[in-house]
């Protein structure tokens, strides 16, 4: 088990080296490819009316005449040990980790995304408490009894959670429970630790919205591979046991029917934490979704490269444990 | 094997659930277990009727689709055991086992008796062992499901019967997962989940068939021994003649879902006494004969259990159709007739006939 | 296992349209060049297969499953060999082997004189129309999506020859040849029963009138009564068409029907190879008495009469196979000598070829 660990973890470090070198290439080929040229790169850090010998400061403080591969091990050096930039006669210390500098603001990248994370992590986990909750319950129930009342009105709420999209149910409940009756005002993001019950009244609707969309697909998940579970040889063998329907179904049913659910789960959760676009926008929640979408219509770059770095390395972290936590559920991975 | 069929009732008759308590340990009326389905109503068991005491070992033998393992589960009340199981299933007759009647009786008192007066092994021990939990947890659910003891004395007890079915090191094979085990290894664990908490009657469908021939060996001998230290009675089903030879006192074959013949069995097997019996014993080649003359196989296939033909199921596909019967027409079913002792068949020829038949036609091309 | 994982990809009809077609019609025996004695049809020397088991991120191989390894025998024109062996021994690897729907590791193969070892695809197109193979599963060797005619007339397109009176006539005649109804043609696989399927795989093997065709558990899906039908078929299309058979099963009965020589296999190694009186009545190898006695007899007498060799244990790993004598490990005869030297395959009696220091019924001249 543990070098199993141990293999899965290099495989994760390896698979982010790379996705940072892809994505670090893309970005410095992009301007490229737009037809800049590192001047106007350069330029874009300084205010209006620049001085050539400003620029060529500026390019050179930032490395933006050096080849690629040297740029890029600037910039992975740079989130393991900061770096020091000299403009003039002031020193600028880009903390780790240093994503770099935003075009726009000139603030270092990541305390920007930093302060925008609570607000992210706070509706990913609630909405994926809520989601697998009443996904896995709903579909549990609806495989237990295929084709009665229950399971053909649940699955026909969730064939509409799957198909409607987020910004009609988004809009839909903020209509109703905020402007129609205002049970949840709206309001900004306030820390858990600051007042807790402000916090969750604030993110209700968001987790609900997003939960709805997601708890139907695993509802619809759920009830297949425990339909199809319950048809295993060993289920059988658990009834020919005598053991009650209810211990047959979750201790030896569920168990078998979740390990794909919480491969898709650990997909999901780290898309969600990489930023929920369309919730944040919806409900105005300033995350890094939001933040993501701010920097894609700043044209931005540093700060679209740092986000998407971020929203790799949630995936990957998240792969990561499923991996871990598929071994510990299934024993016949840990051999292989 | 007791005369039941005389005082039988009726076929197609419901019988009053809990009518009479017979004598034998084990005693199946009439029992008929048909699924409802889109296409038809499949009758995987019409109306079969059978005994067994304890100690005794029943073979039932039959090719896929004759009804052998649906007969099994239904016994086990494994058809029923789920709400949604009972929704598919429509079951009829008697099932009485030690007295008590199954049939009709609430699926959560047939559900006490799964396990603790009643187990089955099943064919494929790979897929019937739950892969995510070791041998022994497994063991030790079966054992504290009806006995109300700690997790270490129902160790304990895994420990000492994987040790009786001859698992080596057993305190530590006791901890692997099923994976981990040998196909013949595996089976031997099903064998020692079965017999955890002293049934009286198991059941075993076609234990070896996805054995290989030495290991078989070996799991054959190992039920044979245990049946006699714990006087089980026994269930084997499988569509291999050698294995039922090798371990049944009586024979039922069966075909469409119905019984065609019974008896002990060295009558069966020496004195067959129905067309479909002596069509199995040609179609197999012997192991323990030279014998290169041509298979003597029965023709057709087997039949659909949704339009099961209306006399004689076997009607279709017998070279002895055309025979002229002593009673009826091809579209009435043939009873279980008594040839003698507890030897029945079902087949509409006269019992001359079939005797003729057999010593003249059949027994010399074996 | 790699044994039988994409048996189903490499079509067996590959073969070139320029072969000349009276392939079949030569008899067998007069196919032989003027040699001394008659040539054998297939020569196999030394024949090796494993396969590589390879570890982490570089993929460096850690060990090799030794499926086939080293095994020496001839198939004669005419003749039926039989390959028996339990799971694991390699038969159905040697099976893909001399049909070169594998690769050999070492070893050769010659066919009709020819080297195939190592023949590329391309040339081993006018050997495929030669060397047919009939495979287990009825199931899932036919495609679901193509007419029983498309199927049955695959070889020809494939190889693009026009047999006389056009594909379809072709077609026709061969599934009356292996008794289905030439208005079959237009059905699909799922319209039929397991039996008729395996007349189906028949049907296309015989399209392109091989010569030698193997058959890897062509019976052991099917149920008792079907499975005597293609049994018999088998037979029946040898003597028409003179067709040379290698039978691969596990089922030691239905081996001694069919066979003519029997090749007993155990870990990747031939460890007896005689005719089938021989082998039967007086097995030399230890394994092959083992093997024999274990198989249970349809004679409910016999039981308590014959004396079995129940082998302990199961087959060891083909990964770490036991040094020097491979059944050492579960032998009752195993010495020293067993341990250290590897028994080779020789004949101690005409015909009758053994590997093993200790033979059962040793000739007393020696």
């Amino acid at each position: 088990m543990f070098s199993y660990i141990i293999r899965r973890l290099i495989s994760a470090v390896i698979l982010l080296l790379i996705v940072s070198a892809v994505t670090f290439g893309i970005f410095f080929l992009l301007p490229k490819l737009a037809g800049q040229s590192t001047d106007q790169l350069a330029q874009q850090y300084i205010g209006k009316a620049p001085t050539p010998a400003d620029i060529a400061a500026v390019k050179k403080n930032l490395g933006l005449d050096k080849p690629v591969y040297e740029q890029y091990w600037d910039f992975l050096k740079g989130i393991f040990v900061g770096v020091d930039y000299k403009f003039g006669p002031e020193a600028a210390k880009c903390h780790v980790p240093c994503f770099g500098y935003s075009f726009k603001t000139h603030i270092e990248v990541w305390p920007e995304i930093q302060s925008r994370l609570p607000v992210t992590l706070s509706l990913a986990a609630g909405a994926a408490v809520l989601w697998v909750v009443s996904g896995v319950a709903t579909g549990v129930l609806s495989a237990l009894r295929p084709g009665s009342l229950f399971d053909r009105m649940a699955m026909g709420v969730a064939l509409a959670g799957v198909s409607l999209p987020m910004f009609f149910t988004g809009a839909l409940a903020l209509a109703l429970f905020t402007y129609q009756w205002p049970i949840f005002e709206r309001s900004d993001y306030v820390p858990l630790m600051e007042d807790p019950f402000l916090w969750a009244r604030t993110l209700v609707l968001p987790w609900v919205t997003l939960a709805f969309l997601y708890s139907a697909l695993y509802a619809r998940l759920t009830r297949a591979g425990m339909l199809e579970t319950l048809s295993e040889d060993y289920i059988r063998t658990a009834r020919a046991k005598g053991l009650r329907e209810r211990k047959v179904v979750v201790r030896h049913g569920l168990r078998a029917a979740l390990t794909p659910i919480i491969t898709v789960f650990g997909m999901d959760l780290g898309l969600l934490l990489g930023g929920a676009l369309i919730t944040e926008q919806v409900f105005s929640l300033k995350g890094v979704g939001a933040f993501a979408v701010e920097a894609i219509n700043a044209n931005d770059l540093p700060n679209i490269l740092g986000v998407t770095l971020l929203a790799a390395f949630f995936i990957v972290l998240c792969n990561l444990v499923v991996d871990v936590l598929y071994a510990s559920v299934d024993p016949r991975v840990r051999l292989s | 094997m007791t005369d039941l069929d005389k005082s039988g009732a009726a076929p197609g008759e419901p019988t009053p659930a809990a009518a009479r308590p017979p004598s034998a340990f084990l005693e199946v009326r009439d029992l008929k277990v048909h699924f409802p389905t889109d296409d038809g109503i499949v009758k995987s068991v019409d109306g079969l009727t059978f005994s067994l005491e304890k100690g005794k070992t029943l073979g039932i033998v039959g090719e896929s689709g004759s009804g052998k393992s649906v007969t099994s589960l239904a016994v086990m009340g494994l058809h029923r055991a789920s709400r949604q199981q009972r929704s598919k299933v429509s079951m009829s007759g008697e099932i009485w086992l030690d007295g008590k009647e199954l049939v009709s009786a609430d699926p959560d008192e047939v559900r006490r008796l799964r396990g603790r007066e009643m187990a089955m092994i099943f064919q494929d021990p790979l897929s019937a062992l739950h892969p995510y939990y070791t041998v022994g947890q497994q063991i030790v659910e079966a054992y504290r499901v009806h006995h109300d003891v700690d997790k270490k004395t129902a160790r304990r007890r895994a420990i000492e019967m994987l040790d009786r079915v001859g698992i080596p090191q057993p305190d530590k094979r006791v901890d692997d997962h099923p994976h981990q085990f040998s196909g013949g290894m595996r089976q031997r664990a099903m064998i020692a989940m079965a017999l955890v908490n002293n049934p009286e009657l198991l059941i075993a469908d076609e234990p070896t068939t996805a054995l290989d021939v030495t290991v078989q060996a070996q799991i054959l001998d190992l039920i044979r021994d245990l049946q006699k230290e714990f006087g089980s009675a026994v269930i084997i089903i499988t569509h291999d003649l050698g294995v039922v030879a090798e371990l049944a006192d009586d024979l039922l074959v069966m075909y469409g879902g119905r019984c065609v013949e019974r008896g002990p069995a060295e009558r069966v097997f020496y004195a067959p006494q129905h067309p479909y019996t002596w069509g199995l014993l040609g179609s197999m080649p012997r192991i323990d004969r030279d014998q290169t003359d041509r298979l003597i196989p029965v023709k057709g296939s087997p039949p659909s259990l949704i339009n099961v033909p209306s006399g004689c199921a076997f009607n279709p596909r017998c070279p002895y159709a055309d025979v002229p019967k002593d009673n009826a027409t091809r579209t009435v079913r043939p009873e279980l007739r008594q040839v003698d002792g507890g030897h029945y068949s079902a087949c509409h020829m006269s019992q001359e006939e079939r005797e003729r038949i057999w010593t003249e036609e059949i027994a010399p091309k074996l | 296992m790699t044994e039988t994982d994409d048996s189903k990809k490499i079509p067996v009809e590959k073969s070139a349209g320029d072969a000349p077609q009276e392939a079949a019609e030569a008899a067998p025996p007069t196919a032989a060049p003027a040699a001394a004695g008659p040539e054998p049809l297939l020569r196999v020397r030394g024949l090796v297969r494993h396969f590589p088991i390879t570890k982490g991120l570089l993929k460096r191989q850690v060990g090799a499953v030794q499926a086939v390894d080293g095994i020496d025998f001839d198939v004669r024109p005419g003749e039926t060999l039989g390959v028996v062996g339990e799971s694991g021994c390699g038969k159905s690897t040697m099976g893909r082997l001399i049909t070169r729907l594998d690769e050999p590791t070492g070893g050769s193969i010659e066919f009709e004189g020819r080297d195939i070892t190592h023949l590329s695809q391309g040339r081993l197109r006018p050997m495929r129309r030669d060397v047919q193979m009939i495979f287990q599963d009825p199931y899932g060797s036919l495609n679901p999506r193509h007419t029983i005619g498309g199927i049955v007339g695959t070889p020809f397109r494939l190889q693009g020859v026009e047999p006389e009176g056009g594909v379809k006539k072709e077609v026709q005649r061969l599934l009356e040849l292996v008794g289905l109804s030439p208005e079959h043609y237009n059905r699909y696989p799922h319209e039929f029963s397991g039996g008729q399927r395996q007349r189906i795989g028949i049907a296309r093997a015989l399209a392109l009138k091989p010569k030698l065709v193997v058959a890897d558990e062509p019976v052991s899906a099917l149920d008792v009564s079907i499975q005597a039908q293609v049994v018999n078929l088998m037979d029946d299309l040898q003597e028409e068409l003179g067709l040379t058979y290698v039978i691969i099963a596990h089922d030691l009965s239905v081996i001694r029907h069919v066979s003519d020589r029997i090749a007993v296999m155990y870990l990747g190694k031939i460890v007896e190879l005689a005719d089938r009186k021989a082998l039967y009545d007086s097995p030399m190898h230890p394994y092959t008495k083992a093997l024999l006695s274990a198989v249970p007899v349809p004679d409910p007498k016999r039981r308590t009469q014959r004396d079995r060799i129940l082998l302990k244990g199961d087959v060891p790993s083909p990964i770490n196979p036991p040094s020097g004598c491979r059944f050492r490990t579960r032998c009752w005869k195993a010495t020293e000598e067993c341990t250290t030297t590897e028994p080779p395959l020789v004949a101690l009696r005409t015909g009758h070829q053994v590997a093993c220091h200790h033979p059962e019924n040793a000739p007393n001249d020696q």
